[in-house]
């Protein structure tokens, strides 16, 4: 674990749930429940970034959202320093949403393009009462110096700047209410190969500078594991494995985590030549009618059919490394 | 071994309000019978318009002003309609990047999968159908039978794109161009297709152009890798000199940036400074010169020709297309 990170929980998450109801059939006639996010918990330690990866749909967005109170949670709790958002009321809610901040996954589509980049900046500041009038100037041209853009851009619109520099912008705009917590959302994935980089590593520097604590979303492993402190893998709504980034990638335990980081493509032909591949059978399940049991059962090499009748919890491993298989023990025995 | 496909300096172009963009300009390769070859680049660099320009796959604003295609001997350059229409879907397959749109939703599978065979193929309808559940088998999907009645919506994902793929190859053509085919999946079911599409290349014994924006991923399945930029072809060579010794200052760049399992994690990443180039002035010099690190004077002012060294691995020259000699300073540590 790095040394940034403090041993204080910033974030409790308890329990999450999160069902979005919807109309299915070809005429819409009947109710159903996606089941988003089913029971999650987790924390995050003041000045560490958790990142949190899975496929589409497994619900690591909606957990981001959940716990900005941009979704109403189904049910479960979130606590930011102590302070449970979920039952705050709107009032103090908005007081609060000035220390917690997001970066979404499209720069194209998250920037008002009728509204200068100095105005999207300022908006924040003033919203949240975070300076005097004739300060928010400066403080606009400091963030934008920040994020590695030159302060003359203020004056400018959207439409002008490529994604990488949206991007930038987009940072600087969730900087603007000087925020204690980050949630980035997918914040590389709409980039380009080459501007990816830049952007990974402006978000490690604005951490460090204002001391940042990070949820990072994502489904690429491998800028998870370059900038993230602990990890949790998301299947189908519930976390299968939550570790420390050097437990989880040294060694995987769930049978998820492990199809997929074998899944992950390397630059290097020869170990792509030596490798050998664990490929995972059909496709992941349905969130309207998820599988009894552990929900990975349907895909698993090592189910049994205990898999599919209880419902694995997280257990401690040691260190904070925490699976959730009912079979954690034998596949040890099994694969060593 | 025998050429199945070569390409001479293509030039292509879009007519848009002020002028024109320049997608393409003087691409040029072969590709053998049986290879297959990664055409990797960012968005915009011309990677899926070149390689679409081949069989004039292109909207009604493109022009091909310059350039030669040769397919198995012909050339198709300049190829009728009629003709064009009998090549595609025949001699060339496709497979594109987003299943959910490439497919008909109001059309059952077996349908779909059969207009094109019944086109070119004398062949009855019954026995078309009989063909695709065939070839839906080996794309890896079971009951076969039973999802020709089905419509699109009915699959997942990774069906679909199977689907797409038993599509490309029912008419048994020489050579598959797939256009990102994994870049809309998910990293498990990406590695399911990547192990079909190997396994199938091994049994039909076709051609593929594989393009892609991400370099890690061809590095476990194609022979040859073709790196575009701007418009240009920047580099191209085997597998193995691409990844260990690579010459064009654009590909190290973007070697170093990508962050791996096995890299050190939490430093700072080495990243290509400036942005992707702006496609409707063309470049006076090397279009990356902007961006890059190593530029010389001459790096403005002349275009550098791709140019062929000796490989490190086999027989086959390394091709860059780079005024300053790379040799030696972008090898991996």
């Amino acid at each position: 674990m790095s040394t940034r990170a403090q041993q204080k929980p910033l974030v409790v998450v308890e329990n999450l749930v999160k069902h979005f109801p919807v109309k299915i059939g070809a005429f819409g006639g009947k109710s159903a429940v996606v089941h988003a996010i089913d029971g999650v918990s987790f924390e995050i330690y003041q000045g560490e970034t958790l990142g949190l990866v899975g496929e589409s749909g497994c619900g690591k967005s909606t957990t981001g959202f959940a716990l900005l109170q941009l979704h109403k949670a189904t049910s479960g709790s979130v606590k930011f320093d102590g302070v449970d958002l979920a039952q705050l009321p709107t009032k103090q809610l908005r007081a609060m949403r000035k220390r917690v901040q997001i970066v979404f996954q499209d720069p194209y589509s998250t920037l008002n393009p009728r509204m200068t980049i100095g105005e999207a900046l300022a908006e924040p500041m003033r919203v949240h009462k975070i300076c005097e009038e004739k300060e928010i100037q400066h403080r606009v041209a400091q963030l934008i110096r920040d994020v590695g853009l030159n302060p003359n851009v203020a004056n400018r619109y959207p439409h002008e700047f490529s994604g990488g520099q949206r991007q930038r912008i987009c940072i600087a705009r969730a900087l603007a209410s000087n925020p204690e917590f980050i949630v980035c959302d997918e914040p590389i994935s709409a980039l380009d190969v080459s501007i990816q980089a830049q952007i990974i590593n402006l978000l490690m520097d604005i951490q460090e500078k204002y001391n940042l604590t990070y949820l990072f979303i994502a489904h690429d492993l491998a800028v998870v594991r370059h900038i993230s402190d602990r990890v949790a893998v998301m299947y189908l709504g519930k976390i299968m494995e939550i570790a420390s980034k050097d437990d989880l990638f040294g060694h995987p335990m769930h049978p998820y985590t492990q199809a997929l980081l074998s899944a992950v493509p390397e630059a290097d032909p020869d170990l792509e030549r030596s490798r050998q591949r664990i490929i995972l059978q059909g496709d992941v399940s349905n969130a309207i009618d998820p599988p009894a049991g552990c929900r990975f059962h349907p895909r698993c090499a090592y189910a049994t059919e205990i898999c599919s009748q209880s419902i694995p919890e997280l257990s401690d491993q040691g260190g904070g490394h925490r699976v959730a298989c009912l079979r954690l023990a034998e596949i040890e025995k099994e694969t060593a | 071994m025998a050429k199945l496909l070569e390409v001479n300096n293509l030039h292509t172009r879009f007519k848009v309000r002020n002028g024109y963009l320049h997608a393409v300009n003087g691409v040029s390769f072969s590709l053998d019978k049986g290879e297959m070859l990664g055409v990797v680049g960012e968005s915009g660099c011309g990677k899926s318009v070149s390689m679409m320009s081949l069989i004039r796959l292109l909207p009604p604003a493109a022009q091909i002003t310059e350039g030669e295609v040769l397919l198995d001997g012909e050339d198709i350059t300049h190829a009728s309609v009629s003709r064009v229409n009998a090549i595609r879907g025949s001699k060339v397959g496709m497979i594109f990047q987003d299943p959910m749109t490439s497919l008909n939703p109001f059309m059952k599978i077996g349908d779909q999968l059969i207009e094109g065979i019944v086109y070119h193929k004398k062949i009855t309808k019954a026995d078309a159908l009989q063909q695709a559940a065939k070839y839906l088998k080996m794309v890896g999907i079971s009951n076969a039978e039973h999802r020709l009645n089905e419509y699109p919506h009915q699959l997942s994902g990774g069906m679909r794109q199977r689907v797409m793929i038993a599509m490309a190859l029912l008419n048994e053509p020489s050579l598959v161009i797939a256009d990102e085919p994994t870049t809309a999946l998910d990293v498990t079911i990406q590695a399911q297709i990547v192990e079909l599409v190997k396994s199938l290349r091994e049994k039909l014994n076709m051609s593929i152009i594989w393009i892609t924006h991400d370099l890690s991923l061809l590095a476990g399945m194609v022979d040859r890798i073709m790196v575009m930029y701007g418009g240009y072809v920047v580099e191209e060579a085997v597998l193995d000199d691409i990844y260990k010794s690579p010459l064009h200052p654009y590909t190290i760049g973007l070697l170093k940036s990508i962050p791996s399992l096995k890299t050190e994690a939490g430093s700072r990443l080495p990243s290509i400074p400036g942005a992707p180039p702006n496609l409707f002035s063309q470049p006076t010099g090397c279009p990356f010169a902007p961006r890059c690190t190593y530029r010389v004077d001459r790096c403005q002012s002349e275009v550098p020709a791709l140019t062929a060294v000796p490989g490190e691995t086999g027989e086959r020259p390394h091709r860059v297309a780079c005024w300053v000699d790379m040799r030696g300073k972008g090898v991996k540590q």
